[in-house]
């Protein structure tokens, strides 16, 4: 059992960011999946910092991660209240829905 | 670190100015009953922006780095923040009247622009990826909450919530690129990243950066509302408020390019061969898209909403051409944008009949018969927007395609002027109703003092904008001029 390198962070980071986008993108069921991948890719982002700040030595990247979380937390919340106040206007939070613009 | 304890806080005092603010408009709004908070903190909220704006405009400009080197203020920064809190303070004056008429006159809507224009003030002196970070997501959050602010249209709820789904994407894809670039050079700081990586250093560019670079253009991309990341711009502009509508096609569209512009120019100017093509690409397609989408739009919010898409296509020309001249067009023709923006949607602000408001861009037919002023200054900005000669809207134009050909991007500039005669159509188009087609019913007359000052002022702006150009010239150049390899003092680490 050696030490993880840094490769498989970073493999790991990528997979977890391409299921968020593909999440956002090919989602076809509902808005709490898409607040979901949003969450997905952020802290896949915090993968790639946090592993490159100890392959670095420098902790600047552990703060970065850090400060995500926190900008994570207050994201979630306007995202649930903005689908909160859809919901009571439409009575669903399908994707499909969506629609009232085209675009 | 005992260097970067040191705190200067002087050139920070417009943000902290809006910061102090902010706090007791919040705590002034909560301890009011609701519907008198608004009518205190409105008014306040535009004061301290105008203060910010006056602070930002008179403070020492000899460039350096604040808080711990993540943020810096030099004359890029300064000319900016005027820009975005006079741009923030204007649109809130435009929409004051309109809050009223549609019920949304809550203290909390001035008090999240203000947030906002906190964000952008930060979002144009970032310096470092954690700042330019955090200063983008301080802009962004509110203006989610600001577009979904009619809480009982399902207009506007959507509106909203579109926006925050691909708002946060482009977040993620931001920082996944912040994420590489940290990872392949060793630093979030562009004072190092400008000196580790600057002409004559060892190094040649990393890959991995480079990647890191195209994710990070992709997010600003998607705050820029540039193609192919403009998906969200005609819904959003459509279903929010008219007065939030303003607020959005402004200031934070500066904010955006001038981020833009700092990191691409600064500690990336070396690298100008690894973005040139990327952003000569999206501000091609943003000006073609702009133009050829705008043609069949009917509500004039969505056709705003294209011809925002293909102004940030002649900005980023600007940007594209990599110079300094390219820095100083850029410039000058965000804070032409700017005007115009303002001017065009006081117009829109301005079609009220029987106590509602109208979108459809028919109902401005014979505008002039009943009000030829209102039809004066929706002239104005419609030729000024089309690039007609004597107007500010063809300097900008001008300038940004004369740094494209000195850049040697011909086809870039070519491009820009084919797209901006088929933009001429839809925005002359808007002239013709208003001036030679039977008249329709008469919208009411402007109610709001501020909306006819604001509308107002930036008609003798653009209008006028061709006797006196030389202040905005000049700021311009030494903005541009403040740009480039930062001095090396208290790098970030």
């Amino acid at each position: 059992m050696g030490v993880i390198p840094l490769g498989h962070y970073l493999t790991l980071a990528a997979t977890l960011f391409t299921i968020g986008v593909f999440g956002i993108f090919l989602n076809r069921k509902n808005v709490i999946v898409i607040l979901m991948s949003v969450e997905l890719i952020l802290l896949a982002v915090n993968i790639n910092f946090v592993a490159f700040s100890v392959a670095l030595g420098d902790l600047a990247g552990q703060v970065f991660a850090m400060f995500i979380l926190t900008v994570a937390a207050a994201e979630a919340a306007i995202g649930l209240a903005i689908v909160v106040v859809y919901f009571r206007n439409r009575g669903s939070i399908e994707v499909e829905d969506i629609n009232l613009m085209r675009g | 670190m005992p260097a970067s304890l040191h705190l200067d806080l002087v050139p920070l005092l417009p943000e902290l100015v809006l910061t102090v603010a902010a706090l007791l408009l919040l705590v002034l709004g909560a301890a009011r009953e609701r519907v008198r908070a608004a009518g205190i903190v409105a008014p306040l909220t535009v004061l301290a922006l105008l203060v910010a704006a006056a602070l930002a405009g008179v403070l020492d400009r000899t460039p350096q780095t604040l808080l711990g080197g993540h943020f810096r203020f030099d004359a890029m920064a300064a000319f900016l923040k005027v820009l975005v809190f006079l741009g923030v303070a204007a649109s809130l004056l435009l929409g004051s009247s309109y809050v009223e008429d549609e019920r949304i006159d809550r203290f909390e809507l001035p008090l999240l622009a203000l947030f906002s224009a906190l964000g952008m003030g930060l979002m144009v002196s970032a310096e470092s990826l954690l700042g330019l970070y955090m200063a983008l997501e301080l802009q962004s959050l509110p203006l989610y909450v600001m577009a979904a602010f009619q809480r009982d249209q399902l207009r506007s709820t959507e509106a909203g919530l579109k926006y925050f789904v691909l708002g946060a994407l482009a977040s993620g894809m931001l920082l996944y690129g912040c994420s590489l670039i940290y990872g392949f050079t060793g630093t979030l700081s562009f004072t190092t990243l400008a000196q580790s990586f600057g002409p004559g250093s060892p190094a040649g560019v990393p890959t991995g950066a480079v990647v890191g670079l195209v994710f990070v253009i992709a997010g600003l991309a998607f705050k820029l509302a540039a193609v192919p990341f403009h998906m969200w711009t005609p819904d959003v502009y459509e279903g929010a408020p008219t007065s939030v509508t303003a607020f959005l096609a402004a200031a934070p569209k500066v904010a955006a390019v001038g981020l833009t512009l700092r990191l691409l120019m600064g500690p990336m100017a070396d690298w100008v061969g690894q973005w040139q093509q990327v952003v000569a690409l999206v501000a091609l397609a943003s000006m073609v898209l702009g133009a050829l989408a705008g043609l069949v739009q009917t509500n004039i919010k969505r056709l705003m909403a294209y011809s925002g898409i293909a102004n940030v296509g002649f900005a980023l020309v600007g940007v594209a051409a990599g110079t300094r001249e390219g820095v100083e067009a850029a410039l000058v023709y965000v804070a032409i944008y700017l005007a115009m923006t303002l001017g065009a949607f006081g117009c829109i602000l301005a079609m009220r009949r029987q106590g509602t408001y109208v979108e459809r861009i028919d109902e401005l037919a014979g505008l002039s018969t009943r009000q030829p002023l209102l039809a004066a200054a929706l002239a104005i900005f419609m030729f000024s927007l089309a690039g007609i000669p004597p107007l500010a809207g063809f300097f900008g134009k001008y300038f940004v395609f004369f740094a494209a050909v000195k850049a040697g991007l011909v086809w870039l500039a070519i491009a820009g002027v084919l797209a901006s005669v088929v933009a001429a159509y839809y925005y002359l188009r808007i002239v013709k109703l208003a001036y030679f087609d039977p008249p329709a019913e008469p919208f009411e007359p402007p109610s709001g003092p501020g909306l006819r000052l604001v509308t107002g002022l930036a008609a003798i702006l653009v209008a006028g904008f061709v006797v006196l150009p030389g202040p905005l010239f000049d700021a311009a150049a030494g903005a541009a001029a403040s740009l480039g390899p930062p001095a090396p003092t208290a790098p970030v680490r």
